[in-house]
C-alpha cells in the first residue's frame, strides 16, 4: 500500500510539472498585450515600455516560468492587471465559494445516485428499474442552465423559498450561506446525479451475474445479502473513477451555473480574466483549478487501492 | 432413506424445455457421477438441487433433499439448507471467489450465516476447514487473498467453504475442469477423502467419463436433458445399453485413424531457445523480477510428423508457441521454418509466416462476430503478396469448406450461427486455406465435447493424410495427445524434460514428471474403452 501511494505521488508532481508547462506555454502564445489592454489604444510606447517591465514581461520565457512557479510555491500568485490586487487573495475568496458549491453538488449527487442505482439493479427490469432508467434518462439530457432558470423561476420568484442569486456571504452564517447555494448545487447535481445512478445500476449488475455472487448465494445468503456484502463493494470502482472525473467538472464547469445565480465564484472570474486578458489571473487560476483535479483523481487512485486488495499489492 | 431424491423433476427455463423426467438419488457417504456433454442438463439438475435457478424458471416434479421438499420450500427456508445441509463446488476457481475479501472471511462467512456465534470463533472454524482441504497455516493464512493463490488452491478455498458447516450433501460441478491435469488429480482425491470422513453423499457432475469412473458409485448418463441410463460404477460399462452411452463411452478413448508415415526432411528447427520476461519491480530499488518462460528448448519437426507438446498451465508452452509463430521475438536461440528464420531481425518473416498457421482452443472468441465466414477463413491471404481475387478466391474458399466437412452455402453465414465443432471446423478451414505447411494446433480440441472432439480428431488424421500436413499439437490432455501424435515432448518450467515416440513416452515414462503426469491422468477402466 505505501508503494502503491508513493508511485502515485511520483506521478501527482509528474503531472503537475507538465501541466504547469502546458498552461504557461499556452498562456505565451495567446495574442494580446495585456499593457496595451490596460493603458488603451492610444498609450505611448515608453509607457506601454515601462508598464511591461513592472508586469514582469519582459525577460526570457525561461525567467518568467520560473519566477510564476517559484511565487506559487511560496503562495505569491503575482498581481492582477486589471485590478491591481494579489491574485491569491482574489482565488482564496472564490474558491470560498466554488469549493462548497462543488462539494455540495457532489454529496448530493452521490446520495441522491447510490440508492437510486442500487435499488434499481436490485430490481432488475421491475417498475422502479423502468423508472429509474427514465428519470435519469431525462436528468442527462436537460441542459442545467434551463434547469437552474425554471429553478429560480419555481421556488425564488413563485414560491420565494430562496433568493434568486447571490451569495449571501459566509458572515451571514453557516445556513445563510449554504441556503444561497442550495439552487446551484441542486442544478450542477442533477445531470451528475444521473450519470453516476446509471452507473452505479449498470456496474452492479455486473457484479451481480458474476460467478462469486453465486458461491455466496450458494452458501446461503439471502439475494440481498449477497448484493450488500459481495457485490457492491466490487462495483463501486467504475463509480469511484465516474465521481473523481464529476469533481473536476464540478470544481470547473459551474462557469454557466455561477452566470446564472450570479455567484462570485472561480468560473466565473476566470470568464471575465479571459475577458480582459488579465493573464496572470487566468494562469494562477488554471494551475490552481488543475491542482484540485489532480489532487482529487489521486484520492480517488487510494481509494481503488482501499477497496480492492489486489492494487495495494502493486 | 435416500439422502437426496430427484423424482420425474422438469425444468422449463422461459417456455424452453430444459429437463424432462429426471430421476436419480444419492445415500450418505455415496458418490453419484452425473455425465453429459454440455446443454445435457447436468448443470442445472444441480442448480435445481440448489433451487438456485435462472429467471424464468418452472419446475415441476420433486427434489426431497434429508426430507425437504425444495421445490415446495420458501426462500428464506431455502437459505438456511443452502450452505448447511447441502455445498456446492463450481467449475471456474478463478471467479468463484470474491476478489476483495479474504479467504477467512470467505469461509467463515458460511459458519456467520447459519449460526449464532461469535467471529472469532467462526475464524477459529475457518481454520479448521482450511486446514481440512490442506492448505496449512503458515503458507495460507486466513488473510490472504484470493488472487494471491493458484487455481488449484483457490478450488481448495471453495471446497472449504462448502464443507465448512459439515453439509450432508456435497455438490461438486465440473470441479476439475478447470484445472491442471495433476491438480485435477490432488482435487479429486480431496473430494473422495472428505466424502469418506464426513460420510456426505456428493453429486459430481462432469463431461468426463474417465473422471467419474474412477470415484464415483453410482453413474447416471444424461442426454438432452433426460436421464438416458444409470447404475452402479464398477458394472455400468459392461452393461450400458443406450446407444448414446456407448457413443460417449467409445468417443472418450476414441483414436482416429492414421496413415503410418516415415520420417522426411526437417522442416522445423527449434535452436536453443530462450525468452525471459521482465516483470515490474517488486521493491522500491530492487532488481527487476525476471521470469524465464522459456530456457534453451531445441526440437525438430519432421515433415508430415504429428508431434505432441505436453505440458501444465505456466510451462512455458504458450510462450513456445508463439515464439514460433512469429508473434514474439526471442532472446536467444533460432527458430527455423525449411531452413529460413522466422525472424529477420525484429520483424517477423512474412514468407516464413505464411506457411504456417495455427487453430487455438476457443472457438467462440477466435472469431470476430461481425464478419461472414468467407471473410473469416480469408484471413490469411494478408500473408500472401498477391492474393486471389474473384473467381479464384470463391474457389479457395469453397474449396477450404468442403476439406473441413462444411458446404460452400456456409460462406455467407455469420459465427454465430454455427455449434462449437463447426467454429472449430471454420477455424481449421482458416488455417488450410493458404496451404500451410505446418499447423499448430494450441488446445485445439480442448473445449470441444467428447463427440465432437473424436469428429475434430478424425477431421485431423484425414487431412493430415490428403495433404501431407505437418502438426504441432499442444494440449494438457494426455489422452488426446496420445491418439493423435507420432512423438511427444514434455515440457516443464520452460525445459523440456522428455522427447520421445509417443507409445514409448506413454508406456515407459523415463522422466519423474511424466511418469507423474501420467499417473495423475483420469483413466477409464482396462479394457472398456
Amino acid at each position: 500500500m505505501l508503494r502503491y501511494t508513493l508511485k502515485r505521488l511520483v506521478s501527482l508532481a509528474i503531472s503537475l510539472a507538465i501541466a504547469s508547462v502546458v498552461i504557461f506555454l499556452a498562456i505565451e502564445i495567446l495574442p494580446g498585450d495585456p499593457a496595451a489592454n490596460m493603458l488603451g489604444v492610444n498609450a505611448q510606447e515608453d509607457t506601454l515600455a515601462a508598464l511591461r517591465d513592472q508586469l514582469g514581461l519582459n525577460g526570457t520565457p525561461w525567467e518568467r516560468y520560473s519566477s510564476w512557479i517559484g511565487g506559487m510555491l511560496t503562495g505569491d500568485f503575482g498581481t492582477s492587471y486589471t485590478y491591481r490586487t494579489p491574485v491569491a487573495e482574489m482565488l482564496g475568496e472564490r474558491l470560498w465559494i466554488s469549493l462548497p458549491l462543488a462539494l455540495y453538488a457532489l454529496t448530493m449527487s452521490t446520495l441522491i445516485a447510490f440508492p437510486a442505482g442500487i435499488w434499481a439493479a436490485s430490481k432488475r427490469g421491475s417498475v422502479a428499474d423502468v423508472t429509474v432508467m427514465g428519470v435519469t434518462q431525462i436528468g442527462v439530457a436537460i441542459p442545467n442552465f434551463w434547469f437552474a432558470m425554471l429553478m429560480v423561476l419555481v421556488f425564488a420568484i413563485n414560491l420565494r423559498w430562496f433568493s434568486a442569486g447571490g451569495f449571501a456571504g459566509w458572515d451571514a452564517g453557516f445556513f445563510a450561506a449554504m441556503k444561497s447555494l442550495t439552487l446551484p448545487a441542486i442544478a450542477l447535481a442533477l445531470p451528475q446525479a444521473s450519470i453516476l445512478a446509471r452507473v452505479m445500476r449498470s456496474s452492479l449488475l455486473d457484479t451481480l451475474s458474476e460467478d462469486f455472487v453465486r458461491t455466496a448465494r450458494a452458501k446461503g445468503l439471502t439475494r440481498r445479502q449477497a448484493l450488500w456484502r459481495h457485490a457492491l463493494r466490487n462495483a463501486l470502482i467504475p463509480v469511484l473513477t465516474i465521481i473523481g472525473m464529476q469533481f473536476s467538472f464540478l470544481i470547473a464547469g459551474a462557469i454557466i451555473i455561477e452566470n446564472v445565480f450570479f455567484l462570485p465564484g472561480l468560473g466565473r472570474m476566470i470568464f471575465q480574466a479571459i475577458s480582459s486578458r488579465d493573464l496572470i489571473v487566468v494562469e494562477s487560476a488554471v494551475m490552481l483549478l488543475v491542482f484540485g483535479v489532480i489532487v482529487v483523481n489521486f484520492a480517488v487512485e487510494i481509494a481503488y487501492a482501499l477497496v480492492d486488495p489486489r492494487l495495494r499489492a502493486r | 432413506m435416500n439422502l437426496l431424491r430427484i423424482a420425474g423433476l422438469n425444468l422449463d427455463i422461459h417456455g424452453t424445455p430444459i429437463l424432462r423426467d429426471v430421476s436419480l438419488s444419492v445415500d450418505p457417504g455415496q458418490i453419484v457421477g452425473v455425465i453429459g456433454e454440455s446443454g445435457s442438463g447436468k448443470s442445472m439438475t444441480a442448480f435445481a438441487v440448489m433451487q438456485l435457478l435462472p429467471n424464468g424458471s418452472a419446475a415441476t416434479g420433486r427434489v426431497t433433499l434429508s426430507g425437504h421438499e425444495m421445490l415446495e420450500l420458501p426462500e428464506r427456508a431455502l437459505c438456511k439448507l443452502r450452505g448447511n445441509e447441502v455445498g456446492m463446488v463450481f467449475q471456474e476457481p478463478m471467479t468463484a471467489l470474491n476478489p476483495i475479501r479474504s479467504i477467512g472471511q470467505q469461509v467463515a462467512e458460511t459458519i456467520l450465516i447459519h449460526e449464532d456465534v461469535p467471529k472469532s470463533e467462526a475464524m477459529a472454524r475457518a481454520r479448521e476447514a482450511l486446514n481440512r482441504v490442506e492448505l496449512p497455516e503458515d503458507r495460507f493464512p486466513l488473510t490472504r487473498y484470493p488472487h494471491e493463490l493458484s487455481g488449484g488452491q483457490r478450488q481448495r478455498v471453495v471446497i472449504a467453504m462448502a464443507i465448512a458447516l459439515r453439509p450432508k450433501l456435497l455438490i461438486a460441478d465440473e470441479p476439475t475442469t478447470a484445472l491442471d491435469v495433476t491438480t485435477q488429480a490432488q482435487i479429486l482425491a480431496l473430494l473422495t477423502r472428505l466424502v469418506r470422513e464426513d460420510g456426505m453423499g456428493m453429486l459430481m457432475i462432469t463431461h468426463d467419463l474417465a473422471v467419474v469412473s474412477g470415484m464415483a458409485d453410482e453413474i447416471v448418463i444424461m442426454q438432452n436433458g433426460r436421464v438416458v441410463e444409470s447404475g452402479p460404477a464398477a458394472t455400468l460399462f459392461e452393461t450400458m445399453q443406450h446407444p448414446y452411452s456407448k457413443a460417449l463411452l467409445a468417443a472418450s478413448g476414441h483414436v482416429p485413424d492414421r496413415v503410418d508415415r516415415d520420417g522426411g526432411a526437417p522442416l522445423l528447427e527449434v535452436r536453443g531457445v530462450v525468452r525471459d520476461y521482465r516483470l515490474p519491480r517488486k521493491t522500491l530499488f530492487g532488481a527487476p523480477v525476471v521470469i524465464h518462460a522459456v530456457k534453451g528448448v531445441s526440437f525438430t519437426l519432421e515433415r508430415g510428423e504429428s508431434l505432441g507438446l505436453v505440458g501444465e498451465s505456466g510451462c512455458g508452452k504458450s510462450t513456445l508457441t508463439r515464439a514460433i509463430l512469429g508473434l514474439e521475438e526471442v532472446q536467444e536461440g533460432s527458430i527455423r521454418l525449411d531452413g529460413e528464420p522466422v525472424f529477420t531481425g525484429h520483424t517477423a518473416n512474412r514468407a516464413v509466416r505464411r506457411r504456417m498457421q495455427v487453430v487455438f482452443q476457443d472457438p467462440y472468441g477466435s472469431f470476430n462476430p461481425r464478419h461472414r465466414v468467407s471473410r473469416l477463413v480469408t484471413e490469411p491471404f494478408h500473408l500472401l503478396d498477391t492474393p486471389p481475387t474473384g473467381a479464384e478466391r470463391e474457389a479457395a474458399i469453397d474449396e477450404a469448406l468442403i476439406s473441413v466437412g462444411l458446404t460452400p452455402a456456409d460462406k455467407e453465414k455469420y459465427i454465430h450461427e454455427f455449434s462449437g465443432g463447426q467454429r472449430q471446423r471454420i477455424a481449421i478451414a482458416r488455417a488450410l486455406i493458404i496451404k500451410p505447411d505446418l499447423i499448430i494446433l494450441d488446445e485445439a480440441v480442448s473445449a470441444l465435447d467428447v463427440q465432437v472432439r473424436a469428429q475434430i480428431l478424425d477431421l485431423l488424421a484425414d487431412l493430415s493424410a490428403r495433404f501431407g500436413l505437418t502438426y504441432l499439437f499442444i494440449s494438457h490432455d494426455l489422452s488426446v495427445v496420445r491418439s493423435i501424435t507420432d512423438r511427444v515432448l514434455v515440457m516443464k518450467s520452460g525445459e523440456i524434460v522428455e522427447e520421445g515416440p509417443t507409445e514409448r513416452v506413454f508406456d515407459a515414462p523415463r522422466h519423474a514428471y511424466t511418469q507423474e503426469l501420467i499417473a495423475a491422468a483420469p483413466k477409464l477402466p482396462e479394457g472398456v474403452a
